[in-house]
């Protein structure tokens, strides 16, 4: 039973770890363009 | 890193709303959405790993049922993104618009990544059922093959070119790779495959109870998470295509000065120094 909980567990770590890597990733590439944009090419703020 | 707000015209929305760090892809509609999908993960956590039960059925899943709980909303969030992306190329090669061509590349790195997660889950699940990481399953194959479909289709977007023509590009490649999604819909259908068939997609599902929710939980928690990434993706692809105009802007007029710094000498007669 526990070696079944290990598959359990590797799965969600890694689609959930993945996926916030992969948001962290999205939201410091934003910031690094941001910084070299002026605000009215940003009309969401 | 600090940035000089009094010289940096980028800084200037931080001063007219003291206190919001507006700064990024992030607006209040994404922050009101990424915590609604943090809470939503929080759920699936609970119902997936402690309130649900281990799979009753005569497959012997045990606990590895749970693993369904993110390989198959994943799997198919992942082709929603690829349908978006065909929705986008299809859009953009009719109006052409920047808009339905950065739809169409945000939605397939996102799929990408949720295509990459689903044969990794999937394989996790192989090896306890299985006892093998991959076989050359049509399912898994065709999964597969979506997967290197559409990172041709990213790279072809790197391709260099004039921006039209490489958005028409892109189109096509997209809709090209969209092709395999039915394929790998119905490939255990059309294939004798490992792969069980389909388990929720049909008028009578196979699973129900807290099972079922937890699926449903599961597609519901990823859709809001694809939401989230496609509007933070869709806005860091817009700053690239501004910046790259701007670039070009920048080189053009680079061009204009060099040409007209050059104009007397060019046009002095031969033979005669100026």
């Amino acid at each position: 039973m526990s070696g079944q909980w290990g598959y359990v567990t590797a799965a969600y770590v890694m689609v959930l770890g993945s996926m916030a890597a992969y948001a962290v990733w999205t939201i410091r590439r934003g910031r690094r363009l941001a910084r070299r944009l002026p605000a009215e090419d940003r009309r969401w703020l | 890193m600090t940035i000089d707000t009094a010289a940096d015209p980028v800084a200037e929305p931080r001063r007219r709303f003291p206190g919001v760090r507006s700064e990024g892809t992030g607006s209040r509609g994404s922050r009101v959405l990424g915590l609604v999908t943090l809470a939503g993960m929080a759920a699936l956590l609970l119902f997936g790993l402690v309130l649900s039960p281990q799979d009753p059925g005569p497959n012997e899943m045990g606990q590895t049922v749970r693993i369904m709980y993110m390989h198959v909303p994943v799997a198919i969030i992942a082709f929603l993104a690829f349908g978006v992306t065909a929705v986008g190329s299809i859009m953009y090669l009719w109006k052409r618009s920047e808009f339905w061509d950065l739809t169409a590349a945000a939605s397939a790195e996102i799929g990408v990544f949720l295509t990459a997660a689903t044969l990794a889950t999937g394989m996790i699940w192989g090896k306890f059922a299985w006892g093998t990481w991959w076989v050359w399953d049509a399912r898994l194959t065709t999964t597969a093959l979506l997967l290197v479909l559409f990172l041709g289709y990213l790279a072809v977007r790197r391709l260099p070119g004039p921006p039209e023509q490489r958005s028409k590009r892109a189109a096509i490649a997209g809709l090209i790779a969209f092709v395999d999604v039915p394929i790998v819909h119905y490939s255990v259908d059309w294939w004798r495959s490992l792969h069980q068939p389909a388990t929720v997609s049909r008028f009578d599902p196979q699973i129900d109870g807290l099972l079922l929710f937890s699926l449903m939980l599961g597609m519901v928690v990823f859709l809001l998470a694809y939401w989230w990434l496609m509007i933070h993706r869709f806005r860091v692809a817009l700053m690239e295509s501004r910046l790259e105009e701007r670039g070009l802007d920048v080189a053009l007029a680079a061009r204009r000065a060099e040409a007209e710094a050059t104009a007397p000498v060019a046009a002095t007669p031969a033979g005669v120094r100026p």
